[in-house]
């Protein structure tokens, strides 16, 4: 029997996707994604007369909601289809991928079902954003505060 | 290995699909379609359960049997220790059989019906698959609701369940043959292309197959292969070709390619998978094919990647498995 070079064949075979068109789609949706998050953080200082400060966690707040909300509803993965990672990546994304954990268990009880799966994917968010950011802290404490 | 059967025929079909399956072309073979993912119950994994039950009930209605008369009822499906077909097979008291091959459950099935029928005094088998589209995202990848961008390569898991009814009884379509499949291992480990997993495993059964039987792709109508998807099917023809010498021509076909519409259902992007996909195909377009005799002899390989993401996360590859049958018309 002939030795063929399989992997090859499946690469030749493979659909050519645009990763530029992808980036470019991520790229923009994500900025006016972030432009939006901006505008909120404008808009609530000026209305409730809070700092920017303050007013950057109503921002977060509310498309935490926003995006747990569109979840609930089952539009926010079609979003995504569009959008690309523009969606995923911003708080959006974070919020998105609990709440969609915890709606597939919603048939498994308070504890086994959502307790031990809320964090299901963004567990490993939390774990290695607290570790980098002990890591950041202690490069910028041995550099005595330059950066 | 290639078994030859003499005295077993299929009886009968049912068919039970999901609303996206419903939507492309050949709805108007299956027996009863739904409207959403539930399937009238509370959870998606039992929603499978009734997607199995459905379908063994409408074969026994069509055939106007009673339980006390199916000998024995092997069925499978892709969760985890295939529950779905213990449940389902919990109120009829036929003896049972679970299987998993993955997607390659159907004839692997149908095969082991086969020996059963040809060397035992049994009568009446009925094989049953099932899958839900959503249950195994849940399972094999992201929540559902999760919206990770899919790339074009990853085939869609079908939602329906399908049965079988094979009898020695004489029939107009009888199961000649049966070949056993390997395990096959050609270093793919991309979960978003089981086409380019499971098409090494068709090539060698569908090869093994013909040799074992003395027979050549042109003897057939038609050869369908289970859920290589379209890409899977390019890879499968190519592969075919390079390795062993077989053109897969005009009367080659691929049962995900098969069953959605490809231009305008979007969601499907590479095609159906999932047991049921090939089992939706045959039991009802290409059993009713058979049945007007537009199609008189087809070779029927069922693809199934055997997937854990345990392994997957362990740094395995994917391994896969096809199990073949011939299916002919007898006059």
């Amino acid at each position: 029997m002939k030795q063929v070079n399989y992997d090859k064949i499946v690469k030749k075979n493979l659909p050519d996707e645009n990763k530029l068109t992808n980036a470019l789609i991520a790229f923009s949706v994500g900025g006016l994604i972030g432009a939006f998050g901006n505008f909120l953080i404008e808009i609530y200082s000026y209305l409730f007369e809070i700092s920017r400060n303050d007013s950057a966690v109503f921002m977060i707040i509310t498309l935490i909601f926003i995006a747990c909300f569109l979840t609930a509803v089952g539009v926010f993965d079609t979003f995504v289809k569009t959008g690309r990672m523009g969606v995923i990546i911003p708080i959006t994304g974070f919020a998105h991928s609990m709440q969609s954990a915890i709606l597939d268990y919603k048939n498994e009880g308070l504890i086994y079902g959502f307790g031990s799966n809320i964090f299901k994917l963004s567990g490993s968010v939390i774990l290695y954003g607290v570790v980098s950011s002990y890591f950041f802290a202690l490069i910028r404490f041995l550099l005595g505060g330059i950066i | 290995m290639t078994f030859k059967f003499n005295n077993v025929y299929i009886k009968n079909t049912a068919t039970i699909a999901g609303h996206l399956e419903a939507k492309g072309p050949l709805n108007k073979y299956f027996d009863k379609t739904h409207k959403d993912f539930y399937v009238n119950s509370k959870s998606l994994e039992k929603s499978e359960v009734n997607l199995q039950k459905e379908s063994i009930n409408i074969l026994m209605e069509k055939e106007k049997l009673k339980k006390e008369e199916i000998n024995i009822l092997i069925s499978g499906d892709l969760q985890n220790q295939i529950t779905a077909s213990s449940y389902a097979a919990k109120d009829y008291e036929i003896p049972f059989i679970g299987v998993y091959s993955a997607c390659a459950t159907s004839t692997e099935s149908i095969i082991l019906a086969s020996i059963i029928l040809e060397n035992d005094k049994s009568k009446n088998i009925i094989c049953t698959t099932s899958s839900n589209n959503l249950v195994s995202e849940k399972q094999f990848r992201n929540p559902v609701e999760y919206g990770a961008p899919s790339p074009e390569t990853k085939t869609f898991t079908s939602t329906g369940g399908a049965s079988i009814l094979l009898t020695n009884e004489k029939t107009n379509i009888k199961i000649t043959s049966g070949t056993i499949g390997k395990i096959i291992d050609l270093n793919q480990n991309d979960p978003n292309h089981m086409g380019a997993v499971m098409a090494p495993a068709a090539a060698d059964t569908i090869y093994n197959h013909l040799k074992n039987n003395n027979e050549t792709v042109n003897d057939y109508d038609l050869i369908i292969t289970g859920d290589l998807g379209i890409y899977g099917k390019k890879i499968l023809k190519e592969y075919m070709d390079q390795k062993y010498k077989i053109i897969l021509g005009e009367n080659y076909n691929d049962c995900g390619a098969m069953l959605y519409d490809m231009k305008n259902q979007k969601e499907i992007t590479a095609g159906g998978s999932g047991p049921v996909c090939s089992a939706l195909v045959t039991y009802g377009y290409i059993y009713n094919e058979m049945k007007n005799k537009n199609y008189r002899k087809v070779l029927f390989v069922a693809t199934g990647a055997l997937f854990s993401p345990t392994f997957i996360y362990q740094k395995e590859n994917i391994l896969s498995i096809a199990h073949a049958i011939t299916m002919e018309v007898v006059n």
